[in-house]
């Protein structure tokens, strides 16, 4: 369709091109330069869609952000829903529909990239209309690092929708001089596209810049579509300038109904005429202007209707000049029209009464109410906001440290008030950090500012249309009218919180930005209440609507968690391992062969383990090492157990409590030297056992001379584990004898390989001979390869974390965080044998003596061994127990506890399991129930070890 | 049999790290010995045993005779040699700062070192770093401990230009600080080259 | 994101620590004679002040040092920090 609502001239669009894009279906064409609603204007269409909920037509109601009318779902060039026809560049290949409110999500991954950057200055300034841009300047000049964001796509702010001069000259020039002033300065970062959305803490801003969406289909793939920065500012001058407020009357809402200033930007930034006829509707002096252009470039003005009793002297001589007809002391009381308003109805307006009216043909009505000072960021970083009752809208009502607010922001409205103040509040900021602000900053001179008629605050037109409210639309995107604020606060509501989670007003997308003054001021004259005693809702982050892609950044893929692997990955990945997580690491669970599901793979690599010798990859056990004079009596004060006794060449198994006396961690600790120990942590406990020893260490024992050292990654670990582990290490390391007398059950003893060192220890996590081999992960591929040479003789296999659990299952060795809960004492482990009876005290000791640690009911770790002999109890399963008649007691049937391990046993030629029962070492040989997909499988209660209790296997 | 061989965690990442632009390059850095110094408190008998002054300015590293001296710590250092094997690094370490009441543990496997140098180097690394990298603020001796995308690490300036870092990352996370750097490091690259 | 200052390294981000609950809860000297109520004021009692609260923090992803701070449990505020050989500062 051809663009008949375009001016003969003016605009920043690209004349000499033209750009092809589809609406609903149907093809348009507009130019380089337009956002999808000036293109669709120019081809004079208003309506974008229908309500949420009454199926109203709505149309463009305003020119930017604060539109609660233009929802667009965006189909082409990838789908998006819920943008603002308003805030959407015009790009080649466009394709978008109107929204009645909700949209759709892609059904296909979104395949742009996003990321975030971090950037730090001394003045951040948001927002590059005349304060803005007055600011960065003054700033950049003293030498200051500058950041400078602005949403729109160039700079100039209001500046872009008006016919303001400077210096004599188009003010758009001085725009054009001062972004050039700025890109010569090397420390200024200046974006368009980049709405600050959110104020923080400490001069923390989030802001969005939408870096290749205007491109379309010509966005380069390597570029991140949109980026979040996440800015950090010494100080920060908010210069964000201010919305028109409407006014509220009858069938506000209909297409062709705009904000004033909306339809003047519509002209002069785009080069649109938004309608042929206009009646124009105020209650200031700023939307003479917007009558007053629209008539110059064409537009019939039918008439201002001015709310106050005398209306603007100067401004209606100005209109008469013109040949428009100005009506004071008039207003409008409603609409005609369906899917475009066609008449304003009229009638005189005193006193708040409203008298006999006339309608007045238009197809554009424009609107002003006044002006909202955009005071988001200021709010959101907890600044007080006041009421003024002049304007008729909240400024920022305190001083805070590192932020200040300017402009139209500020409620300062004039253009040579906006220079002068964004150069006050830049050079205030800079002081108060000390850099010096003299230097050159001379600002261009505007004119004149002529003193405006005072502008009369109305929220409202009394509705005479019988309707009662209820077609008077205070949030058009919620279709909430004055009837739904007067319903919620006749059921009592007087907290504005509240009624806006009664009415939804400000809940949708817009967030309030034209609705939310409107309903404090309507909510305050239904409460007979000052404007000031309503307040208004918090304002919230994000300004504007954020993608979550946008949010999540390039943390997606295998970016999302890091993937922490050993040195053995590769080679574990080659020997087609199946993987799982252990908090951030990848341990290969087991090494399937052809055909082999898991079930097989585990007995096969159980009973090489048990039977002659399997391998595992033990290297992400936390590995701290503890030095000093004092180690020894910080372990003594951490561990239940001895260490100081430990002799230098031996191992000890340990058991560490939290002061509560609950198990935290567990592990083998090395005495390496009387002052030098090796603590091995659980995979999992690394980071966490090593600040809790610092945490000890430094908060409550800073006498004691020790230090620990995190090495987790400084050493592989392999378990080589079976009776032919002793053959495996003797053949790969013969200068060590690996006799049971030299070389005897947790003790180990330092050799090397080729010149490279390596500790041997006899630790067995199995119950079977064992042997664990200790070397730097910079050889770790190669004795790995050597120990598998080795053992090949011998059917060496390696096996995964699932063939571990079973083969330290079967001896019921507990692992903490899966057998434990944080609410199981190492007595309930029955690990009496683990606490030492000398030391006077250690963590945990004075809670064992509290009552309820003495308790025999508390849940202890028992084996149990499904009667079937075929039944894998689920881990999680509850234990119950029937009645001496074999039925279930009444509901809520008692819970004896619950399976915590659970698995097949290639020893045993059955299942078996570990469980936390109640009492449960008073039960042993007991029957009770696991309930398995609503069957009750018996079980028998065993002791916790099940293969080899007289521990007769560890020596070979 | 032959002799041992030595692998590094960022092998596979070698051809990856060849495809950059001069603009963000990546490359590694051998292997060298590190050793984790603790110590009360710094004297000239340090300097006496150790051969350098370890800085006790917060946030900052010193060349040493064949590596660094790191600052990690009121009481902690990270020191390197290119010259020791690790063993040697500790055993002599160890045997300066022992009698001072300080501690020293081998960490040479602990850590990987990446070099990063380039125009744009900067920009690759605030895609993840909260730290300001202005070269004004963080020039050549600054050092930081902090986090990298989601990864812990040891970033230390060594020019004031902003255009050449050292990045030391655990070894268990190397591989998913490789991938973000060169994740990071797309934009730089022109499609076409 | 909140800046959190570290004694040692300076302002960080507030994701590089670790909060530690309360400070000067000292570990009693001697566990084995205080009564059961003690102990267990010891283990799980903490204050829940609104306003100026002296609590722990550990800058885990830096110096992984622990230190003291005085911090507004209404506004976030820090205060202050000091090391932890300092005694608690009196606040007003």
């Amino acid at each position: 369709m051809t663009s008949t609502f375009r001016a003969t001239d003016g605009g920043r669009i690209d004349r000499s091109a033209t750009v092809d894009f589809t609406f609903d279906g149907q093809v348009y064409t507009g130019h380089p330069g337009d956002t999808l609603a000036s293109a669709l204007l120019a081809a004079g269409r208003h309506q974008i869609a229908t309500s949420i909920k009454l199926g109203r037509p709505r149309g463009i109601a305003a020119a930017w952000a604060e539109d609660p009318g233009g929802l667009v779902q965006i189909e082409e060039p990838f789908p998006e829903p819920m943008l603002l026809a308003t805030t959407v560049e015009l790009h080649e290949g466009l394709a978008a529909h109107g929204l009645p409110g909700q949209g759709r999500l892609a059904e296909v991954p979104d395949s742009a990239r996003y990321d975030a950057v971090h950037h730090h200055v001394d003045v951040l300034v948001v927002g590059a209309g005349p304060a803005g841009l007055a600011a960065a300047l003054t700033a950049a000049r003293a030498g200051a690092r500058v950041a400078l964001v602005d949403e729109q796509s160039e700079a100039g702010g209001s500046l872009l929708g008006g016919t303001d001069r400077l210096d004599d000259a188009p003010a758009l020039e001085w725009v054009t001089a001062a972004v050039a002033e700025l890109a010569g300065h090397p420390d200024v970062l200046h974006l368009q596209r980049t709405t600050a959305f959110g104020s923080y803490d400490d001069g923390f801003v989030l802001a969005l810049e939408r870096r290749t969406d205007h491109l379309g289909t010509a966005a380069p793939k390597h570029i991140s579509r949109q980026r979040v920065w996440r800015l950090r500012a010494r100080s920060i001058v908010v210069a964000t300038g201010a919305h028109e407020r409407p006014v509220v009357f009858a069938d506000n809402d209909r297409p062709g109904i705009m904000l004033a200033g909306a339809a003047r930007t519509f002209l002069h930034h785009y080069g649109v005429l938004p309608g042929r006829e206009a009646v124009v509707f105020t209650t200031n002096d700023s939307a003479y202007d917007a009558a007053l252009d629209l008539h110059r470039a064409g537009v019939r003005v039918q008439a201002v209707v001015d709310a106050r009793p005398e209306g603007s002297p100067r401004r209606r001589e100005e209109c008469e000049r013109a040949g428009i007809r100005v009506l004071p002391g008039a207003v409008v009381t409603g609409t005609r029209g369906v899917e475009r308003v066609t008449h304003a109805l009229v009638a005189p307006f005193a006193d708040g009464d409203v008298g006999a009216g006339s309608a007045i043909a238009c197809d554009l009505l424009l609107v002003s109410g006044g002006w909202n000072p955009a005071v988001h960021l200021f709010s959101q970083a907890r600044g007080r906001l006041r009421y003024d009752e002049a304007l008729g809208a909240f400024l920022p009502g305190e001083e805070l440290d590192g932020l200040s607010v300017t402009g139209a922001a500020a409620g300062v409205f004039d253009l040579a008030g906006c220079l002068a103040d964004g150069r006050r509040v830049a050079r205030a900021a800079l002081t108060a950090q000390t850099i010096d602000p003299a230097g050159v900053d001379r600002l261009p001179t505007a004119p004149e500012p002529v003193v405006p008629t005072a502008p009369l605050v109305l929220w409202r037109v009394p509705d005479t249309s019988g309707a009662e409210g209820s077609t008077s639309f205070v949030d058009l995107q919620r279709d909430a009218t004055v009837a739904d604020i007067a319903r919620a606060v006749g059921a009592g509501l007087r907290s504005i919180e509240h009624i806006k989670r009664y009415t939804t007003i400000g809940t949708a997308h817009d967030q309030g930005k034209t609705s939310g003054v409107l309903t404090s001021g309507i909510t305050a004259e239904l409460l007979g209440i000052p404007v000031q005693a309503t307040g208004t809702t918090t304002f919230r982050p994000p300004y504007t609507p954020v993608a979550f892609a946008a949010l999540a950044g390039r943390d997606r893929g295998r970016l999302f968690d890091p993937e922490r692997v050993t040195s053995l990955h590769d080679w574990h990945v080659a020997a087609g391992a199946v993987f799982e997580d252990v908090g951030q690491w990848k341990r290969p669970r087991y090494y399937p062969r052809p055909g082999e599901d898991m079930e097989a793979a585990v007995l096969r690599e159980c009973a090489a383990a048990r039977t002659g010798v399997g391998i595992l990859d033990g290297s992400t056990l936390g590995k701290i090492d503890v030095q000093g004079p004092d180690a020894a009596v910080l372990l003594d004060r951490l561990y239940t157990n001895m260490m100081s006794s430990l002799k230098v060449g031996s191992v000890r198994y340990g058991v560490m409590c939290g002061v509560d006396g609950m198990v935290i961690d567990d592990g083998t600790v090395l005495r390496l030297a009387e002052d030098r120990f090796l603590v091995l942590t659980t995979t999992g406990g690394a980071a966490k056992i090593l600040d809790w020893m610092e945490e000890w260490a430094q908060t409550e024992w800073p006498d004691l001379r020790v230090h620990c050292t995190s090495v987790t990654e400084q050493w592989n670990t392999f378990p080589v584990v079976g009776p032919r582990s002793r053959d495996v290490i003797g053949a790969v390391f013969p200068q060590v004898d690996v006799s049971n007398e030299a070389f005897p059950f947790m003790a180990w003893r330092d050799t090397t390989l080729d010149g490279v060192p390596v500790r041997l220890a006899r630790i067995s996590f199995s119950g079977e001979l064992a042997f664990e081999v200790y070397v730097s992960p910079w050889y770790g591929v190669a004795v790995w390869q050597r120990l598998l040479e080795a053992g090949h003789r011998y059917g060496i296999t390696p096996y995964g974390t699932e063939t571990m659990h079973v083969l330290r299952a079967e001896k019921g060795y507990p692992i903490i965080g899966q057998d434990t809960d944080g609410t199981v004492t190492p007595q309930d482990l029955g690990m009496e044998w683990a606490i030492s009876k000398k030391k006077a005290d250690f963590v945990g000791k004075r809670s064992f003596a509290r009552r309820a640690n003495q308790d025999p009911l508390r849940k202890q770790l028992v084996g149990l061994l499904p009667v079937d002999r075929r039944t894998v109890l689920p881990e999680g399963s509850q234990i119950v127990e029937l009645h001496a008649d074999g039925q279930l007691p009444p509901p809520p049937v008692p819970m004896l506890g619950h399976v915590t391990s659970s698995y097949r046993s290639a020893e045993l030629a059955r299942p078996f399991a570990l469980a936390l029962v109640k009492g449960g070492r008073s039960r042993i040989g007991d029957t009770v129930h696991v309930p398995v997909n609503g069957t009750l499988v018996p079980v028998e209660v065993t002791g916790s070890v099940l293969v080899d209790p007289e521990g007769a296997r560890r020596d070979g | 049999m032959a002799e041992l061989l030595r692998t590094h965690p960022l092998e596979a990442w070698h051809v990856a790290f060849e495809r950059l632009p001069d603009t963000a390059r990546i490359a590694v850095e051998p292997f060298v010995a590190m050793v984790d110094v603790r110590l009360g408190a710094v004297g000239p008998e340090v300097r006496a045993g150790l051969g350098v002054d370890l800085p006790t300015i917060a946030n900052t590293w010193v060349p040493a005779d064949a590596g660094r001296a790191t600052w990690l710590g009121p009481d902690e250092w990270l020191l390197s040699s290119t010259a020791e094997t690790p063993e040697e690094f500790e055993s002599r370490v160890r045997a300066a700062v022992l009698p001072l009441g300080g501690s020293a543990t081998d960490v040479s496997a602990q850590r990987i070192g990446l070099r990063l140098t380039g125009a744009r180097v900067r920009d690759v690394l605030t895609k993840g770093c909260s730290i300001d990298l202005h070269p004004r603020v963080f020039g050549r001796g600054s050092s930081v401990q902090t986090m990298l995308g989601q990864a812990g690490v040891v970033l230390l300036a060594l020019s004031d230009a902003g255009d050449d870092y050292v990045v030391l990352v655990r070894s268990s996370f190397a591989g998913y600080l490789a991938d973000w750097l060169l994740d990071a490091a797309l934009e730089f690259i022109t499609p076409d080259s | 994101m909140q800046l959190i200052e570290c004694p040692w390294c300076g302002p960080r981000e507030e994701v590089e620590f670790h909060y530690g609950g309360q400070a000067h809860v000292p570990y009693p000297d001697n566990p084995a004679e205080v009564s059961d109520e003690e102990w267990a004021h010891y283990v799980f009692f903490r204050d829940n002040t609104k306003g100026r609260f002296a609590e722990r923090w550990n800058h885990t992803a830096g110096c992984r040092r622990w230190f003291n701070a005085i911090r507004d449990t209404a506004t976030y505020r820090f205060e202050r920090v000091y090391r932890l050989d300092g005694p608690k500062p009196v606040t007003p």
